[in-house]
């Protein structure tokens, strides 16, 4: 697991129903490319996210795959539809096998 | 064990073959990348939103967006990057529009390519060019 990898997420806390969202997150992560070489010359091994989903009470709203090409600390913004009071779930995947999660529940206002 | 010369070439053309197969894996090129995303099928213009800066100084993180209504899938590709590939969006139900922004490395000036999947199984395709002052591959 690579160290320090924080989620973060932005997202709003009530919504009426059927409200389409702006959703962002940012997850703090080196994002190793694999191109790059250390001072010795020797290449620095991938070690990336390479999966980032999100979804609304088991439903997905997007789901993105990532290859290196994604910079450090990958960002995303996208819209979400709310139709009723419930969690916003979100999954990241790592290169070694780590999953990191958070989750925000939004209510009907 | 005596070898036959037979069997001393057999040996040597296979353990040559098993060399070569993972180079192709390995080295994707944008129009592979392009073939599998669409399977062949033309791809149109317009449709797709692709937006990202005319000049990035920084091409260790360039904000690009993409968008296309209706859309089920997006593909975004850097023919100039080591491994063309970037990003692919895949939209779900509750999606609330077919656009997402990120922020991607590019290794140079390029072009960017986004193809979408649009919900009558058409693709449309977009591209850019974007000028990059410092490449964001470590060179």
């Amino acid at each position: 697991m690579a160290d320090g990898v924080k989620p973060r997420v932005k997202a709003p806390r009530t919504a009426s129903a059927g409200e389409v969202v702006t959703i962002k997150t940012l997850i703090s992560h080196p994002m190793e490319s694999g191109q790059r070489k250390d001072g010795s010359g020797n290449p620095i091994p991938r070690s990336i996210i390479n999966r980032f989903t999100c979804a609304f009470n088991g439903q997905m709203v997007v789901d993105v795959t990532l290859e290196p090409a994604i910079s450090t600390n990958p960002y995303f913004e996208f819209e979400a539809k709310i139709p009723e009071a419930g969690t916003l779930q979100f999954t990241w995947y790592d290169d070694d096998g780590s999953v990191y999660e958070d989750s925000k529940p939004i209510e009907i206002s | 064990m005596d070898l036959t010369r037979r069997e001393t070439l057999g040996a040597c053309g296979a353990a040559a073959l098993l060399a070569m197969l993972p180079a192709p894996a390995l080295a994707r090129t944008t129009d592979d990348w392009i073939a599998e995303f669409t399977g062949g099928a033309d791809m149109a213009e317009g449709g797709l939103d692709l937006t990202a800066p005319e000049i990035a100084e920084n091409g260790n993180t360039v904000p690009i967006e993409v968008g296309a209504p209706g859309a089920s899938e997006i593909l975004v590709l850097a023919t100039g990057n080591p491994t063309p590939g970037v990003v692919k969006f895949t939209f779900g139900p509750l999606a609330g529009s077919q656009r997402a922004s990120t922020r991607i490395r590019l290794a140079g000036t390029q072009d960017v390519i986004a193809i979408a999947k649009l919900a009558d199984g058409s693709f449309a395709r977009a591209s850019t060019t974007v000028k990059v002052t410092i490449g964001g591959c470590g060179g």
